[in-house]
């Protein structure tokens, strides 16, 4: 029979590959973990508990991850609850490598490194197009379908695209 | 001294003033929805609105903690009387026209960027160095967005550099308020929480001289500073804002949906 501590590595395991595989309501070709919006999956008195954070302050989409992490919680057999991060605040430096591969399948350019450093007054960064990979690319629009993103265009290959903004 | 009903906290009225201010021109800008001058202005000016209102939730919300009288997020933002809002003049004032509403929209981004990054560099508060984490960044978009719309109208046509003249005319004496922050506000700067409002005039000075120089506009002086929001004296804006804001928790207390 397998120590206490043992149960509780396999559960947390468990509850953990449970949580991470929930997708993003609105660029759903990506996960919560590959966001590195949930944070931390630990047992806690025999309850799952998933810690989450926003990703921008007026995201739609926080109480939706949060149900939808809590009900992969359940569906796995867990009791389960969400415990909202608000410190240290979300980067898009936080979405893992795969994830950006991802996006960029998705037909979304990943958000550049290095975050909020290039954020200053009329600053501007090139924009790789996630169709053809040519940096000749020119913003449309800073905002776009979504509040993460921005819409750009391709002047090499004229694909439309979006931006998943960096902060 | 005691029998003396204790008032609430500076730490409360502080960031209370901050969530009413956020709501306040969350909600104005989320009146352009459906009205802007093209699409991709209708989708900037609602993902803006929807930032402030994302910021005002959280800075409500920390503020009902704070209390812990069992006052909730949504009883802090609908159910209170017009004296009791106290939020700065300038984020009540009418949308006017779209010059009116990028300028307003540039003058409150230009000093909340550096208020949330001073924050979020050295506030004592946890909780509100995660929300600056946040705000700040999504300030230097509405900065850098409405910046550039500044100067396209103001070295635009003989219309647009007008309209943005006239805005500046009826905004720029509603600014000075910022700077003067409220009684809570020097507290919770005091105990290192905020940063000092009038501190704050110097970064906000330069970034609007730098647009106003590109957008060929002159930053007047202000000879006579409109205030009184922060202590719950409005413009007689504030009542028809509330009106369509608390329309639906007045009528059906509690609703949900
Ligand atoms: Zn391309």
């Amino acid at each position: 029979m397998p120590s206490t501590a043992t149960t509780d590595n396999l559960d947390t395991a468990r509850a953990w590959a449970a949580a991470a595989a929930v997708p993003d309501p609105e660029v759903p070709c990506v996960t919560v973990a590959d966001l590195g919006i949930l944070r931390d999956v630990a047992i806690e008195d025999g309850v799952a508990v998933a810690y989450v954070t926003p990703t921008y302050s007026g995201c739609p989409a926080v109480l939706a991850i949060e149900m939808a992490v809590e009900a992969a919680l359940l569906d796995a057999g867990f009791e389960a609850r969400i415990e909202r991060v608000m410190s240290p605040a979300w980067t898009t430096d936080w979405i893992t490598p795969e994830g950006c591969e991802k996006l960029r399948a998705y037909g979304i350019a990943p958000p550049v490194r290095g975050s909020s450093s290039k954020m200053a007054l009329f600053g501007e960064t090139a924009i790789n197009c996630p169709r053809c990979g040519s940096a000749d690319t020119q913003k449309v629009s800073e905002f776009g379908s979504t509040a993460c993103k921005a819409h750009y265009t391709c002047k090499a290959c004229a694909e439309p695209f979006d931006y998943f903004k960096c902060i | 001294m005691t029998g003396l009903a204790l008032s609430h906290s500076p730490l409360f009225e502080a960031v209370l003033q901050l969530a009413d201010d956020h709501l306040i021109l969350g909600h104005r800008v989320s009146e352009w929805c459906g009205h802007a001058p093209m699409l991709e202005e209708d989708l900037g000016l609602a993902n803006m609105a929807l930032d402030l209102l994302g910021q005002s939730r959280a800075l409500y919300a920390y503020s009902a903690e704070i209390e812990g009288a069992g006052r909730s997020e949504d009883d802090l933002a609908f159910l209170r009387l017009e004296r009791q809002y106290q939020n700065c003049l300038l984020v009540e004032r009418p949308n006017g026209d779209f010059a009116h509403s990028i300028l307003r929209q540039l003058y409150f981004a230009a000093f909340m960027h550096p208020f949330w990054q001073g924050v979020s560099a050295n506030s004592a508060d946890d909780t509100l160095r995660g929300i600056a984490g946040k705000a700040e960044k999504e300030m230097a978009y509405h900065v850098r967005h409405c910046g550039e719309w500044v100067v396209r109208l103001g070295d635009g046509t003989d219309e647009s550099a007008g309209r943005i003249k006239a805005a500046v005319e009826a905004l720029h004496h509603y600014t000075d308020e910022l700077f003067q922050g409220s009684a809570a506000m020097a507290a919770c700067a005091k105990d290192g929480v905020l940063p000092e409002a009038e501190s704050l005039r110097p970064a906000w000075t330069a970034t609007i001289t730098d647009v106003f120089a590109q957008g060929l506009l002159e930053v007047p002086e202000v000879a006579y500073p409109q205030t009184g929001g922060r202590i719950g004296e409005h413009t007689e804006e504030m009542g028809h804002i509330l009106a369509e804001l608390q329309y639906m928790q007045r009528t059906y207390p509690n609703l949900q949906w």
